[in-house]
C-alpha cells in the first residue's frame, strides 16, 4: 500500500472495487448512468453502470446523448437531475398528527433513517451547489433536519470536469472545472485511468482498501492539463460585471418584458437547478378524518400560487416572476445566504423548453444598464 | 424542535367582526418559548394546514392569543375552532416590534383594521410602563365601524391620544370619517423625536409611513409589520421573500428605511 494521503491512481478495476466496497459497506451508491436517452443519476450496482463512452451535446433548449470513441466514464456534463433530488427530495413527509380519544392532538415528527449515500461522479459545479444548499438548509438559525440527516455522512466522490458542455459557464461564476474542498475523494479521468485525491479521513480509509498505485508524474500532469484545458473551453459566460449589483439595480429594466414574452413560466429551470430549494407544504388527510399529514414538495417561484396572499398573487406577471428567479439567484441570494445561488452548471439553459439562456439575459441586462436610463446602481446593495 | 407543532388548547373564543375571531390559547402540556410582541407563530388547523399569525397577546403563563380573519381554508377553519379544541403551534418566529428602542420618546401606533391585533401587546406594554415612554398615541382606521376590533378595550386605554376613524360610516357612527393618516395631526408627539409602529394593509402602511416621514420622523424609527405567505417560518421555503429579505427571519417587523425601497417596486 502507498501513502493514502498523496495522489493515487485507480484503473478500471480499482473503480469497480470502489463501487463494490461502497456497496459492501451498505451504502446506497448514486451516480450517472444512461437511461431514457439521458445521463441520469440513479443507484449503481457496479461501476459497469457508469456511462462509459457516452457524451452529451448541449445547447439552449437542447440535450442529446452522443457516442464517444474514448470510452470515458465522466465526459458528459450536467444532466437533467442534480444531487438535490436525493438530499432535498421532491416530496417528503414532515410530520403527522392524530386526534386522540380525549379530544387532543398528537403530533409526530417524521424522522425515517436516511440512506447512507455515496455519490459518485459529483461535478465541481455540483459540489459547489451542495455547499450552497448546505448553507441555505443547515447554515441558518434553524436546520432542515431531514436534509441534515441525509447530508450527514453522505460520501462524496467528485469527478473533475475535463469535458465542459456548450451550456457550461462555471468559470464566470467564480468556480471552475477543478473540485473545491468538500469531497471525500476526487477523481480526474485520464485515458481510462483515474487520478485520485483524498479530501477526508473517510476518503483516505476507503482508498486504502482499493487496489491503487501512487500517482506518477505523467498522470498527474495529464490530469492537471485536462482540467486546465477545460477551464478555457466553457461554452458560455456571464458578462464580466458585478452581477450582484447589476441585478439589484435592474428592477425596472425593459429586458424583463422581452424575456417575459418568451418565458412559459413552466418552472423547468427551477426543477433542474441544483441550488433552487423552494418548497411548499400540503396537508393530506385520510378517510377517517382523525389522521393528517404534513408534506413538503418542491415549489417554483414561477408558479402563480408561489406568492399567493389572500386576495391574489404578489407576482402575477411573467415579468415579475422571471425577475424574481434571476434576481434571487444572482443577487439577493448574497443578501440572504452570503453567496451567489448560481454555480454555472448550465442546466437551466439546456432544459428550458424555449431556450432562454441565463447568460444571454444577464448580458442584455448589463447592456441595458450600461446604455439605458436605468444605469444607476442600487445603493442598498453596494458593497 | 421548531419543526413540530406543540398542542395548544382553545380556552376562549371571541368573535371580533363578521369574519374575524380572537382565540385565546393555553399549552396542553409544555409551552413554547416566550413570544415578543410583533413575533408570529405558525398555527395549524387539523386537516387544513398551517398559517402564520402574529401574536395579539402574550402572557407570562405561556398563554397566547391570535386574532384570525377568515380569508382562506386554514384561517376559516381556525375561526370555526371551538373552546377546548386543540390546535398546533410552532414558534416564536421572526422579529418583534422592539418597543424598548423607543424608551424615553413619544410613541405613535397606527393600525389598519385587523392590524391592531399584532400591535395590541405593544400598546399594553407601553401603557404598563408610562414613566418609560413619552406620550403614547394610538391611531386606528378601518373600512367600516363593523370592521373595528376590540372597541371596548381600546376605549379603556389611557393614552395621550386615541383616534378612531372609518372610511365608510354607518348611521350610528358619530366618530371620524376618513383615512387614518388624517388623525396624525391630532396626535401628541414631536415626530422628529418619536417612534412609529405601523401594521395594516400594505397601501395603508405605505401611506402612513410616508406621512410620518413627511412630518419629520426618521425612517429608521418607523417599524412596520409586513405579510407574505410563509410556509415553513424557518427560512427554508423561499415563499416570504421580499427582495433581499426573508420576512420569516428578517421580518415580519422591519424598519421603514429597509422596507420603503422594496415596497416601491411593483410585484416584488
Amino acid at each position: 500500500m502507498t501513502d493514502t494521503q498523496g495522489p493515487a491512481v485507480l484503473d478500471r478495476d480499482g473503480l469497480n472495487a470502489l463501487v463494490a466496497e461502497l456497496v459492501a459497506q451498505g451504502r446506497t451508491v448514486i451516480g450517472p448512468t444512461v437511461r431514457d436517452g439521458a445521463v441520469v443519476l440513479a443507484e449503481l450496482e457496479s461501476a459497469d453502470d457508469l456511462p462509459f463512452g457516452w457524451g452529451v451535446e448541449l445547447d439552449a433548449g437542447r440535450y442529446r446523448l452522443v457516442r464517444r470513441t474514448d470510452g470515458a466514464a465522466f465526459a458528459h456534463s450536467a444532466g437533467p437531475q442534480s444531487w438535490k433530488n436525493f438530499l432535498h427530495p421532491a416530496r417528503q413527509r414532515l410530520w403527522s398528527a392524530d386526534r386522540t380519544p380525549s379530544g387532543g392532538v398528537d403530533f409526530t415528527a417524521d424522522e425515517p433513517a436516511a440512506p447512507s449515500y455515496a455519490f459518485l461522479g459529483v461535478r465541481p459545479c455540483d459540489l459547489r451547489a451542495i455547499a450552497i444548499q448546505d448553507r441555505v438548509l443547515t447554515g441558518g438559525r434553524y436546520e432542515d433536519t431531514g436534509y441534515a440527516r441525509r447530508r450527514t455522512g453522505a460520501f462524496l466522490i467528485a469527478a473533475e470536469c475535463t469535458e465542459p458542455g456548450a451550456t457550461c459557464f462555471c468559470v464566470s461564476t467564480g468556480g471552475g472545472p477543478a473540485a473545491d474542498p468538500g469531497y471525500d475523494l476526487a477523481l480526474t479521468e485520464v485515458d481510462g485511468r483515474f487520478l485520485v485525491r483524498v479530501g477526508s479521513e473517510a476518503g483516505g480509509e476507503l482508498l486504502a482498501r482499493l487496489p491503487h498505485s501512487a500517482a506518477d508524474e505523467g498522470t498527474e500532469r495529464a490530469a492537471h492539463a485536462a482540467v486546465d484545458a477545460a477551464r478555457d473551453r466553457m461554452g458560455r459566460a456571464l458578462p464580466p460585471v458585478d452581477v450582484r449589483a447589476l441585478l439589484a439595480g435592474s428592477a425596472d429594466a425593459e429586458r424583463w418584458d422581452d424575456v417575459a414574452e418568451r418565458c412559459l413560466t413552466c418552472g423547468n429551470c427551477t426543477m433542474v437547478c441544483p441550488t433552487c430549494f423552494c418548497v411548499t407544504t400540503e396537508e393530506v388527510t385520510d378517510l377517517t378524518g382523525d389522521h393528517t399529514e404534513r408534506w413538503q414538495r418542491w415549489d417554483s417561484c414561477f408558479d402563480l400560487d408561489f406568492s399567493y396572499l389572500h386576495g391574489g398573487p404578489v407576482r402575477a406577471s411573467a415579468r415579475s416572476r422571471y425577475r424574481q428567479w434571476l434576481t434571487h439567484k444572482l443577487s439577493t441570494w448574497h443578501d440572504q445566504f452570503d453567496s451567489s445561488g448560481c454555480v454555472g452548471c448550465g442546466r437551466c439553459i439546456s432544459w428550458c423548453p424555449v431556450g432562454i439562456d441565463i447568460t444571454e439575459e444577464v448580458t442584455a441586462l448589463a447592456a441595458e444598464a450600461g446604455t439605458g436610463p436605468t444605469a444607476s446602481a442600487d445603493p442598498r446593495t453596494e458593497s | 424542535m421548531t419543526n413540530l407543532p406543540v398542542p395548544y388548547r382553545v380556552v376562549a373564543r371571541r368573535p371580533e367582526t363578521a369574519d374575524t375571531v380572537t382565540l385565546r390559547l393555553e399549552p396542553v402540556a409544555d409551552a413554547l418559548g416566550d413570544f415578543a410582541p410583533g413575533q408570529f407563530a405558525m398555527v395549524h388547523c387539523f386537516g387544513r394546514g398551517e398559517i402564520p399569525v402574529s401574536v395579539s397577546s402574550v402572557q407570562s403563563t405561556g398563554g397566547l392569543a391570535h386574532t384570525v380573519r377568515a380569508v382562506g381554508a386554514v384561517s376559516a377553519g381556525l375561526c370555526e375552532a371551538r373552546t377546548a379544541e386543540v390546535v398546533g403551534i410552532r414558534g416564536p418566529f421572526g422579529t418583534g416590534w422592539e418597543l424598548e428602542r423607543a424608551r424615553g420618546r413619544d410613541v405613535v401606533v397606527v393600525a389598519g383594521g385587523i392590524g391592531l391585533a399584532p400591535l395590541r401587546p405593544l400598546i399594553l406594554r407601553a401603557l404598563a410602563e408610562p414613566e418609560a415612554y413619552g406620550r403614547v398615541n394610538v391611531l386606528i382606521g378601518a373600512r367600516t365601524p363593523a370592521d373595528l376590533i376590540g372597541r371596548e378595550e381600546v376605549a379603556g386605554w389611557r393614552t395621550a391620544y386615541t383616534g378612531v376613524t372609518v372610511d365608510r360610516p354607518d348611521e350610528d357612527w358619530r366618530g371620524d370619517v376618513g383615512l387614518v393618516t388624517d388623525l396624525l395631526g391630532r396626535a401628541h408627539l414631536t415626530p422628529s423625536d418619536a417612534w412609529g409602529f405601523v401594521c395594516g394593509p400594505e397601501p395603508m402602511i405605505r401611506a402612513t409611513a410616508r406621512e410620518l416621514v413627511a412630518r419629520g420622523m426618521p425612517p429608521d424609527r418607523i417599524r412596520v409589520s409586513l405579510e407574505r405567505n410563509m410556509r415553513c417560518a424557518t427560512g427554508h421555503c423561499g415563499h416570504c421573500q421580499l427582495g433581499p429579505l426573508l420576512l420569516c427571519r428578517d421580518g415580519p417587523v422591519v424598519d421603514w428605511q429597509r422596507a420603503e425601497p422594496l415596497l416601491s417596486v411593483r410585484e416584488l
